[in-house]
């Protein structure tokens, strides 16, 4: 009995009570869903365009903010150590082509999945064997005090986040839309077979999709290290961007950050309100039971494009 | 010249459908008996039976498991660590509440129980599946972990998180968990297990069901229409292999680490196995075995050569550089052999055929 009431009427009265206190928790949670948001659009980019689930994005995440902190550690301005790592992933992108999916042309889709889940662990490991596995503090000058909003504390840092988060989608709605290279990304992502029989280089492109996934690997590994340090425990935060993907859908970059933001909302109001009830740290699996909750209803996500299947 | 067929005849059904119908094949298999009952258990010492043979023993039983739903039935999982950990719980649950039970059959009950767990998580697979579904496997992995860590019950309320396997005998005093058990009864009693189970996966695998579940990864749509039951057959495949996993766990955590806990089946687990039949080769019972014995021996080897070669790296640095060898044989293993190790001992076996003459 005790316990049926601290799973339904507890935390609904909490909430009715204290709704500044639920406001805060529901804010805070929204923000941290931008943080994986970030994780997730370098996903959805690779999928897109080529159809290759990358499970290599949360490596390429602790890769790029390794070399940026290993840099800038070695008394690099911060502005070129961001173009030195920049160029970083570029090379990396053409090497990841070059070496590994160039030679996996044709395979089946799980095959490729298996073999990022090699760059994964190769990235881990090589970032770890030149830049030390220490914690590194991450200062790039984002203010960490509070602001009081209508009662409500928000943090200056989740406000960045927020921030950085739309300008990244604005900044790639544009280059999707607007850009000749931009227009090509998406013909292959419709149609590989149609779009190299118009001329479009494949090789070229998935290129250049890989290094942007790289170069938002590294916006989201800067934001994440300057807020948790720059540590192995990045590579793991893309395990959390999997649900946010599974929700929002595999091909949507609106759909990435609508996920990012249910997953952020929805595992800190558990944890808060009915958490202590089976004994705390619901966080851990919360995201995953609600993806796979709405993937019963929804097998291709909120916004992801229809699965049509065919003999 | 050795390796042939030519000359064995088949009389019966039961001789042309047997697991190995040549007769060099079977002089192999006994060769391999004989050394795992004989020349193991005389010549092994503590180490290499307790820290070696035992871990590599019990990883392959779950490769097994892995192998059967993702090489056989296709269903990718990552929450092998998490069905592991079911198994060890249950085992030990079962253990202290009954303790007159026969360990073997707790260890079966406890494969039993993880096998409807993983029967539970496998109905997402009815409905989402490839990465879908491997990403939903991801929450039983830390769905359970979570579970065992934090409800009190499955450790029977201990303070400490910490419970060591309690002490049990097969018969009178021949002890195989708990401080009076040599390594060699461990050793015999899991060796004796896993030949037994992966006899029965491998003709699980060559029966009906088995041919359905190839079936189902070769194209689930194209077997349903065939009239595969596309429900009966991934279901059944998800409990096959929780059941493996399962016992698997149970042995790991009772006979290997003497001690359950939720840490040693973190989803680091699950990837190890993972790769384990990715570089063994997926869809082979053997290959389970290869691929379990690569990733056994690889750390070893990688830990003791700056030794040899009179270097001395940082502990730390050479488990990074361990990371970095897997994921490169990982891609180098899809890329030039996808069938993973198991093929090549295929291939070897072909030209063995003809060998020493070119055709």
């Amino acid at each position: 009995m005790e316990f049926l009431h601290a799973m339904t009427i507890g935390p609904i009265v909490e909430i009715i009570e204290y709704p500044t206190f639920f406001m805060e928790v529901l804010i805070g949670g929204l923000l941290t869903g931008v943080m994986y948001s970030l994780v997730a659009l370098g996903f959805v980019l690779i999928f897109k365009a080529s159809g290759v689930f990358n499970f290599a994005q949360g490596a390429m995440v602790l890769f790029a903010a390794l070399t940026f902190v290993g840099l800038m550690e070695h008394g690099l301005p911060m502005w070129a150590a961001l173009i030195a790592t920049v160029a970083v992933m570029i090379a990396l992108a053409y090497a990841i082509e070059r070496l590994v999916l160039g030679k996996l042309v044709n395979q089946e889709p799980i095959i490729l999945f298996m073999a990022t889940l090699g760059i994964a662990f190769f990235l881990d490991g090589f970032g770890q064997t030149i830049w030390g596995s220490d914690v590194k503090p991450l200062d790039v000058g984002i203010p960490s005090d509070a602001i009081d909003v209508g009662g409500v504390l928000i943090n200056w840092f989740d406000i960045t986040a927020a921030v950085v988060a739309g300008l990244m989608v604005a900044v790639l709605a544009i280059f999707f839309q607007k850009t000749r290279i931009g227009r090509a990304l998406r013909a292959v992502a419709d149609d590989h077979q149609a779009a190299l029989s118009v001329g479009i280089p494949l090789k070229t492109i998935w290129m250049v999709v890989w290094s942007v996934a790289g170069i938002v690997g590294l916006v989201a590994g800067v934001m994440w290290g300057s807020k948790l340090g720059v540590q192995f425990t990045l590579s793991l935060i893309a395990l959390k961007a999997l649900p946010v993907l599974m929700i929002g859908g595999f091909t949507s970059i609106p759909g990435a950050i609508i996920g990012g933001l249910i997953v952020g909302a929805g595992e800190k109001v558990a944890e808060v309100f009915w958490g202590p009830a089976v004994g705390g740290a619901i966080e851990d699996w919360f995201a995953y039971m609600l993806a796979m909750a709405f993937l019963v209803f929804r097998p291709q996500g909120l916004f992801g494009d229809k699965i049509i299947e065919r003999v | 010249m050795f390796y042939r067929e030519a000359g064995q005849f088949k009389t019966n059904y039961a001789k042309d459908q047997g697991i190995f119908p040549i007769l060099q094949d079977r002089i192999w298999i006994y060769f391999v008996l004989v050394v795992a009952f004989v020349i193991i258990p005389v010549f092994g010492t503590d180490y290499f039976l307790g820290s070696i043979m035992l871990p590599f023993l019990v990883l392959s039983l779950a490769a097994i498991g892995l192998n059967i739903l993702t090489g056989y039935a296709g269903q990718l999982s990552l929450g092998t660590g998490g069905f592991m950990a079911c198994g060890a719980f249950a085992a030990y649950k079962l253990s202290t509440g009954f303790p007159d039970m026969n360990i073997i059959i707790v260890f079966l009950l406890s494969g039993g129980i993880t096998a409807f767990v993983g029967v539970m998580f496998g109905i997402p697979s009815l409905r989402i599946k490839g990465f879908y579904l491997a990403v939903a496997t991801l929450a039983a992995q830390f769905f359970l972990l979570w579970l065992f860590n934090r409800v009190p019950w499955f450790t029977n309320y201990s303070d400490s998180g910490v419970i060591s396997a309690p002490p049990r005998a097969i018969f009178g005093d021949f002890f195989i968990t708990g401080p009076d058990a040599t390594h060699l009864s461990k050793y015999l009693f899991v060796v004796t297990f896993v030949i037994l189970f992966a006899l029965a996966a491998k003709n699980i695998t060559r029966s009906g069901t088995g041919r359905n579940w190839m079936a189902i990864r070769d194209m689930d749509i194209a077997a349903e229409i065939i009239g595969i039951r596309a429900m009966q057959t991934k279901l059944s495949a998800f409990a096959v292999s929780s059941f493996y996993c399962g016992v698997a766990g149970a042995l790991w955590a009772f006979l290997y680490s003497g001690s359950v806990e939720p840490l040693s089946f973190d989803v680091n687990r699950s990837f190890q196995i993972l790769f384990m039949i990715i570089i063994g080769g997926l869809g082979s019972i053997m290959g389970s075995f290869l691929g379990a014995a690569f990733i056994m021996v690889l750390p070893i080897l990688i830990s003791s050569l700056p030794g040899m070669l009179g270097l001395s790296i940082p502990v730390d640095v050479i488990s990074h550089v361990e990371f970095m060898i897997m994921g490169a044989l990982i891609i180098f293993f899809l890329i030039v052999e996808p069938h993973g190790l198991a093929r090549l001992w295929t291939v070897a076996k072909e030209k063995l055929r003809l060998w020493p003459f070119p055709h």
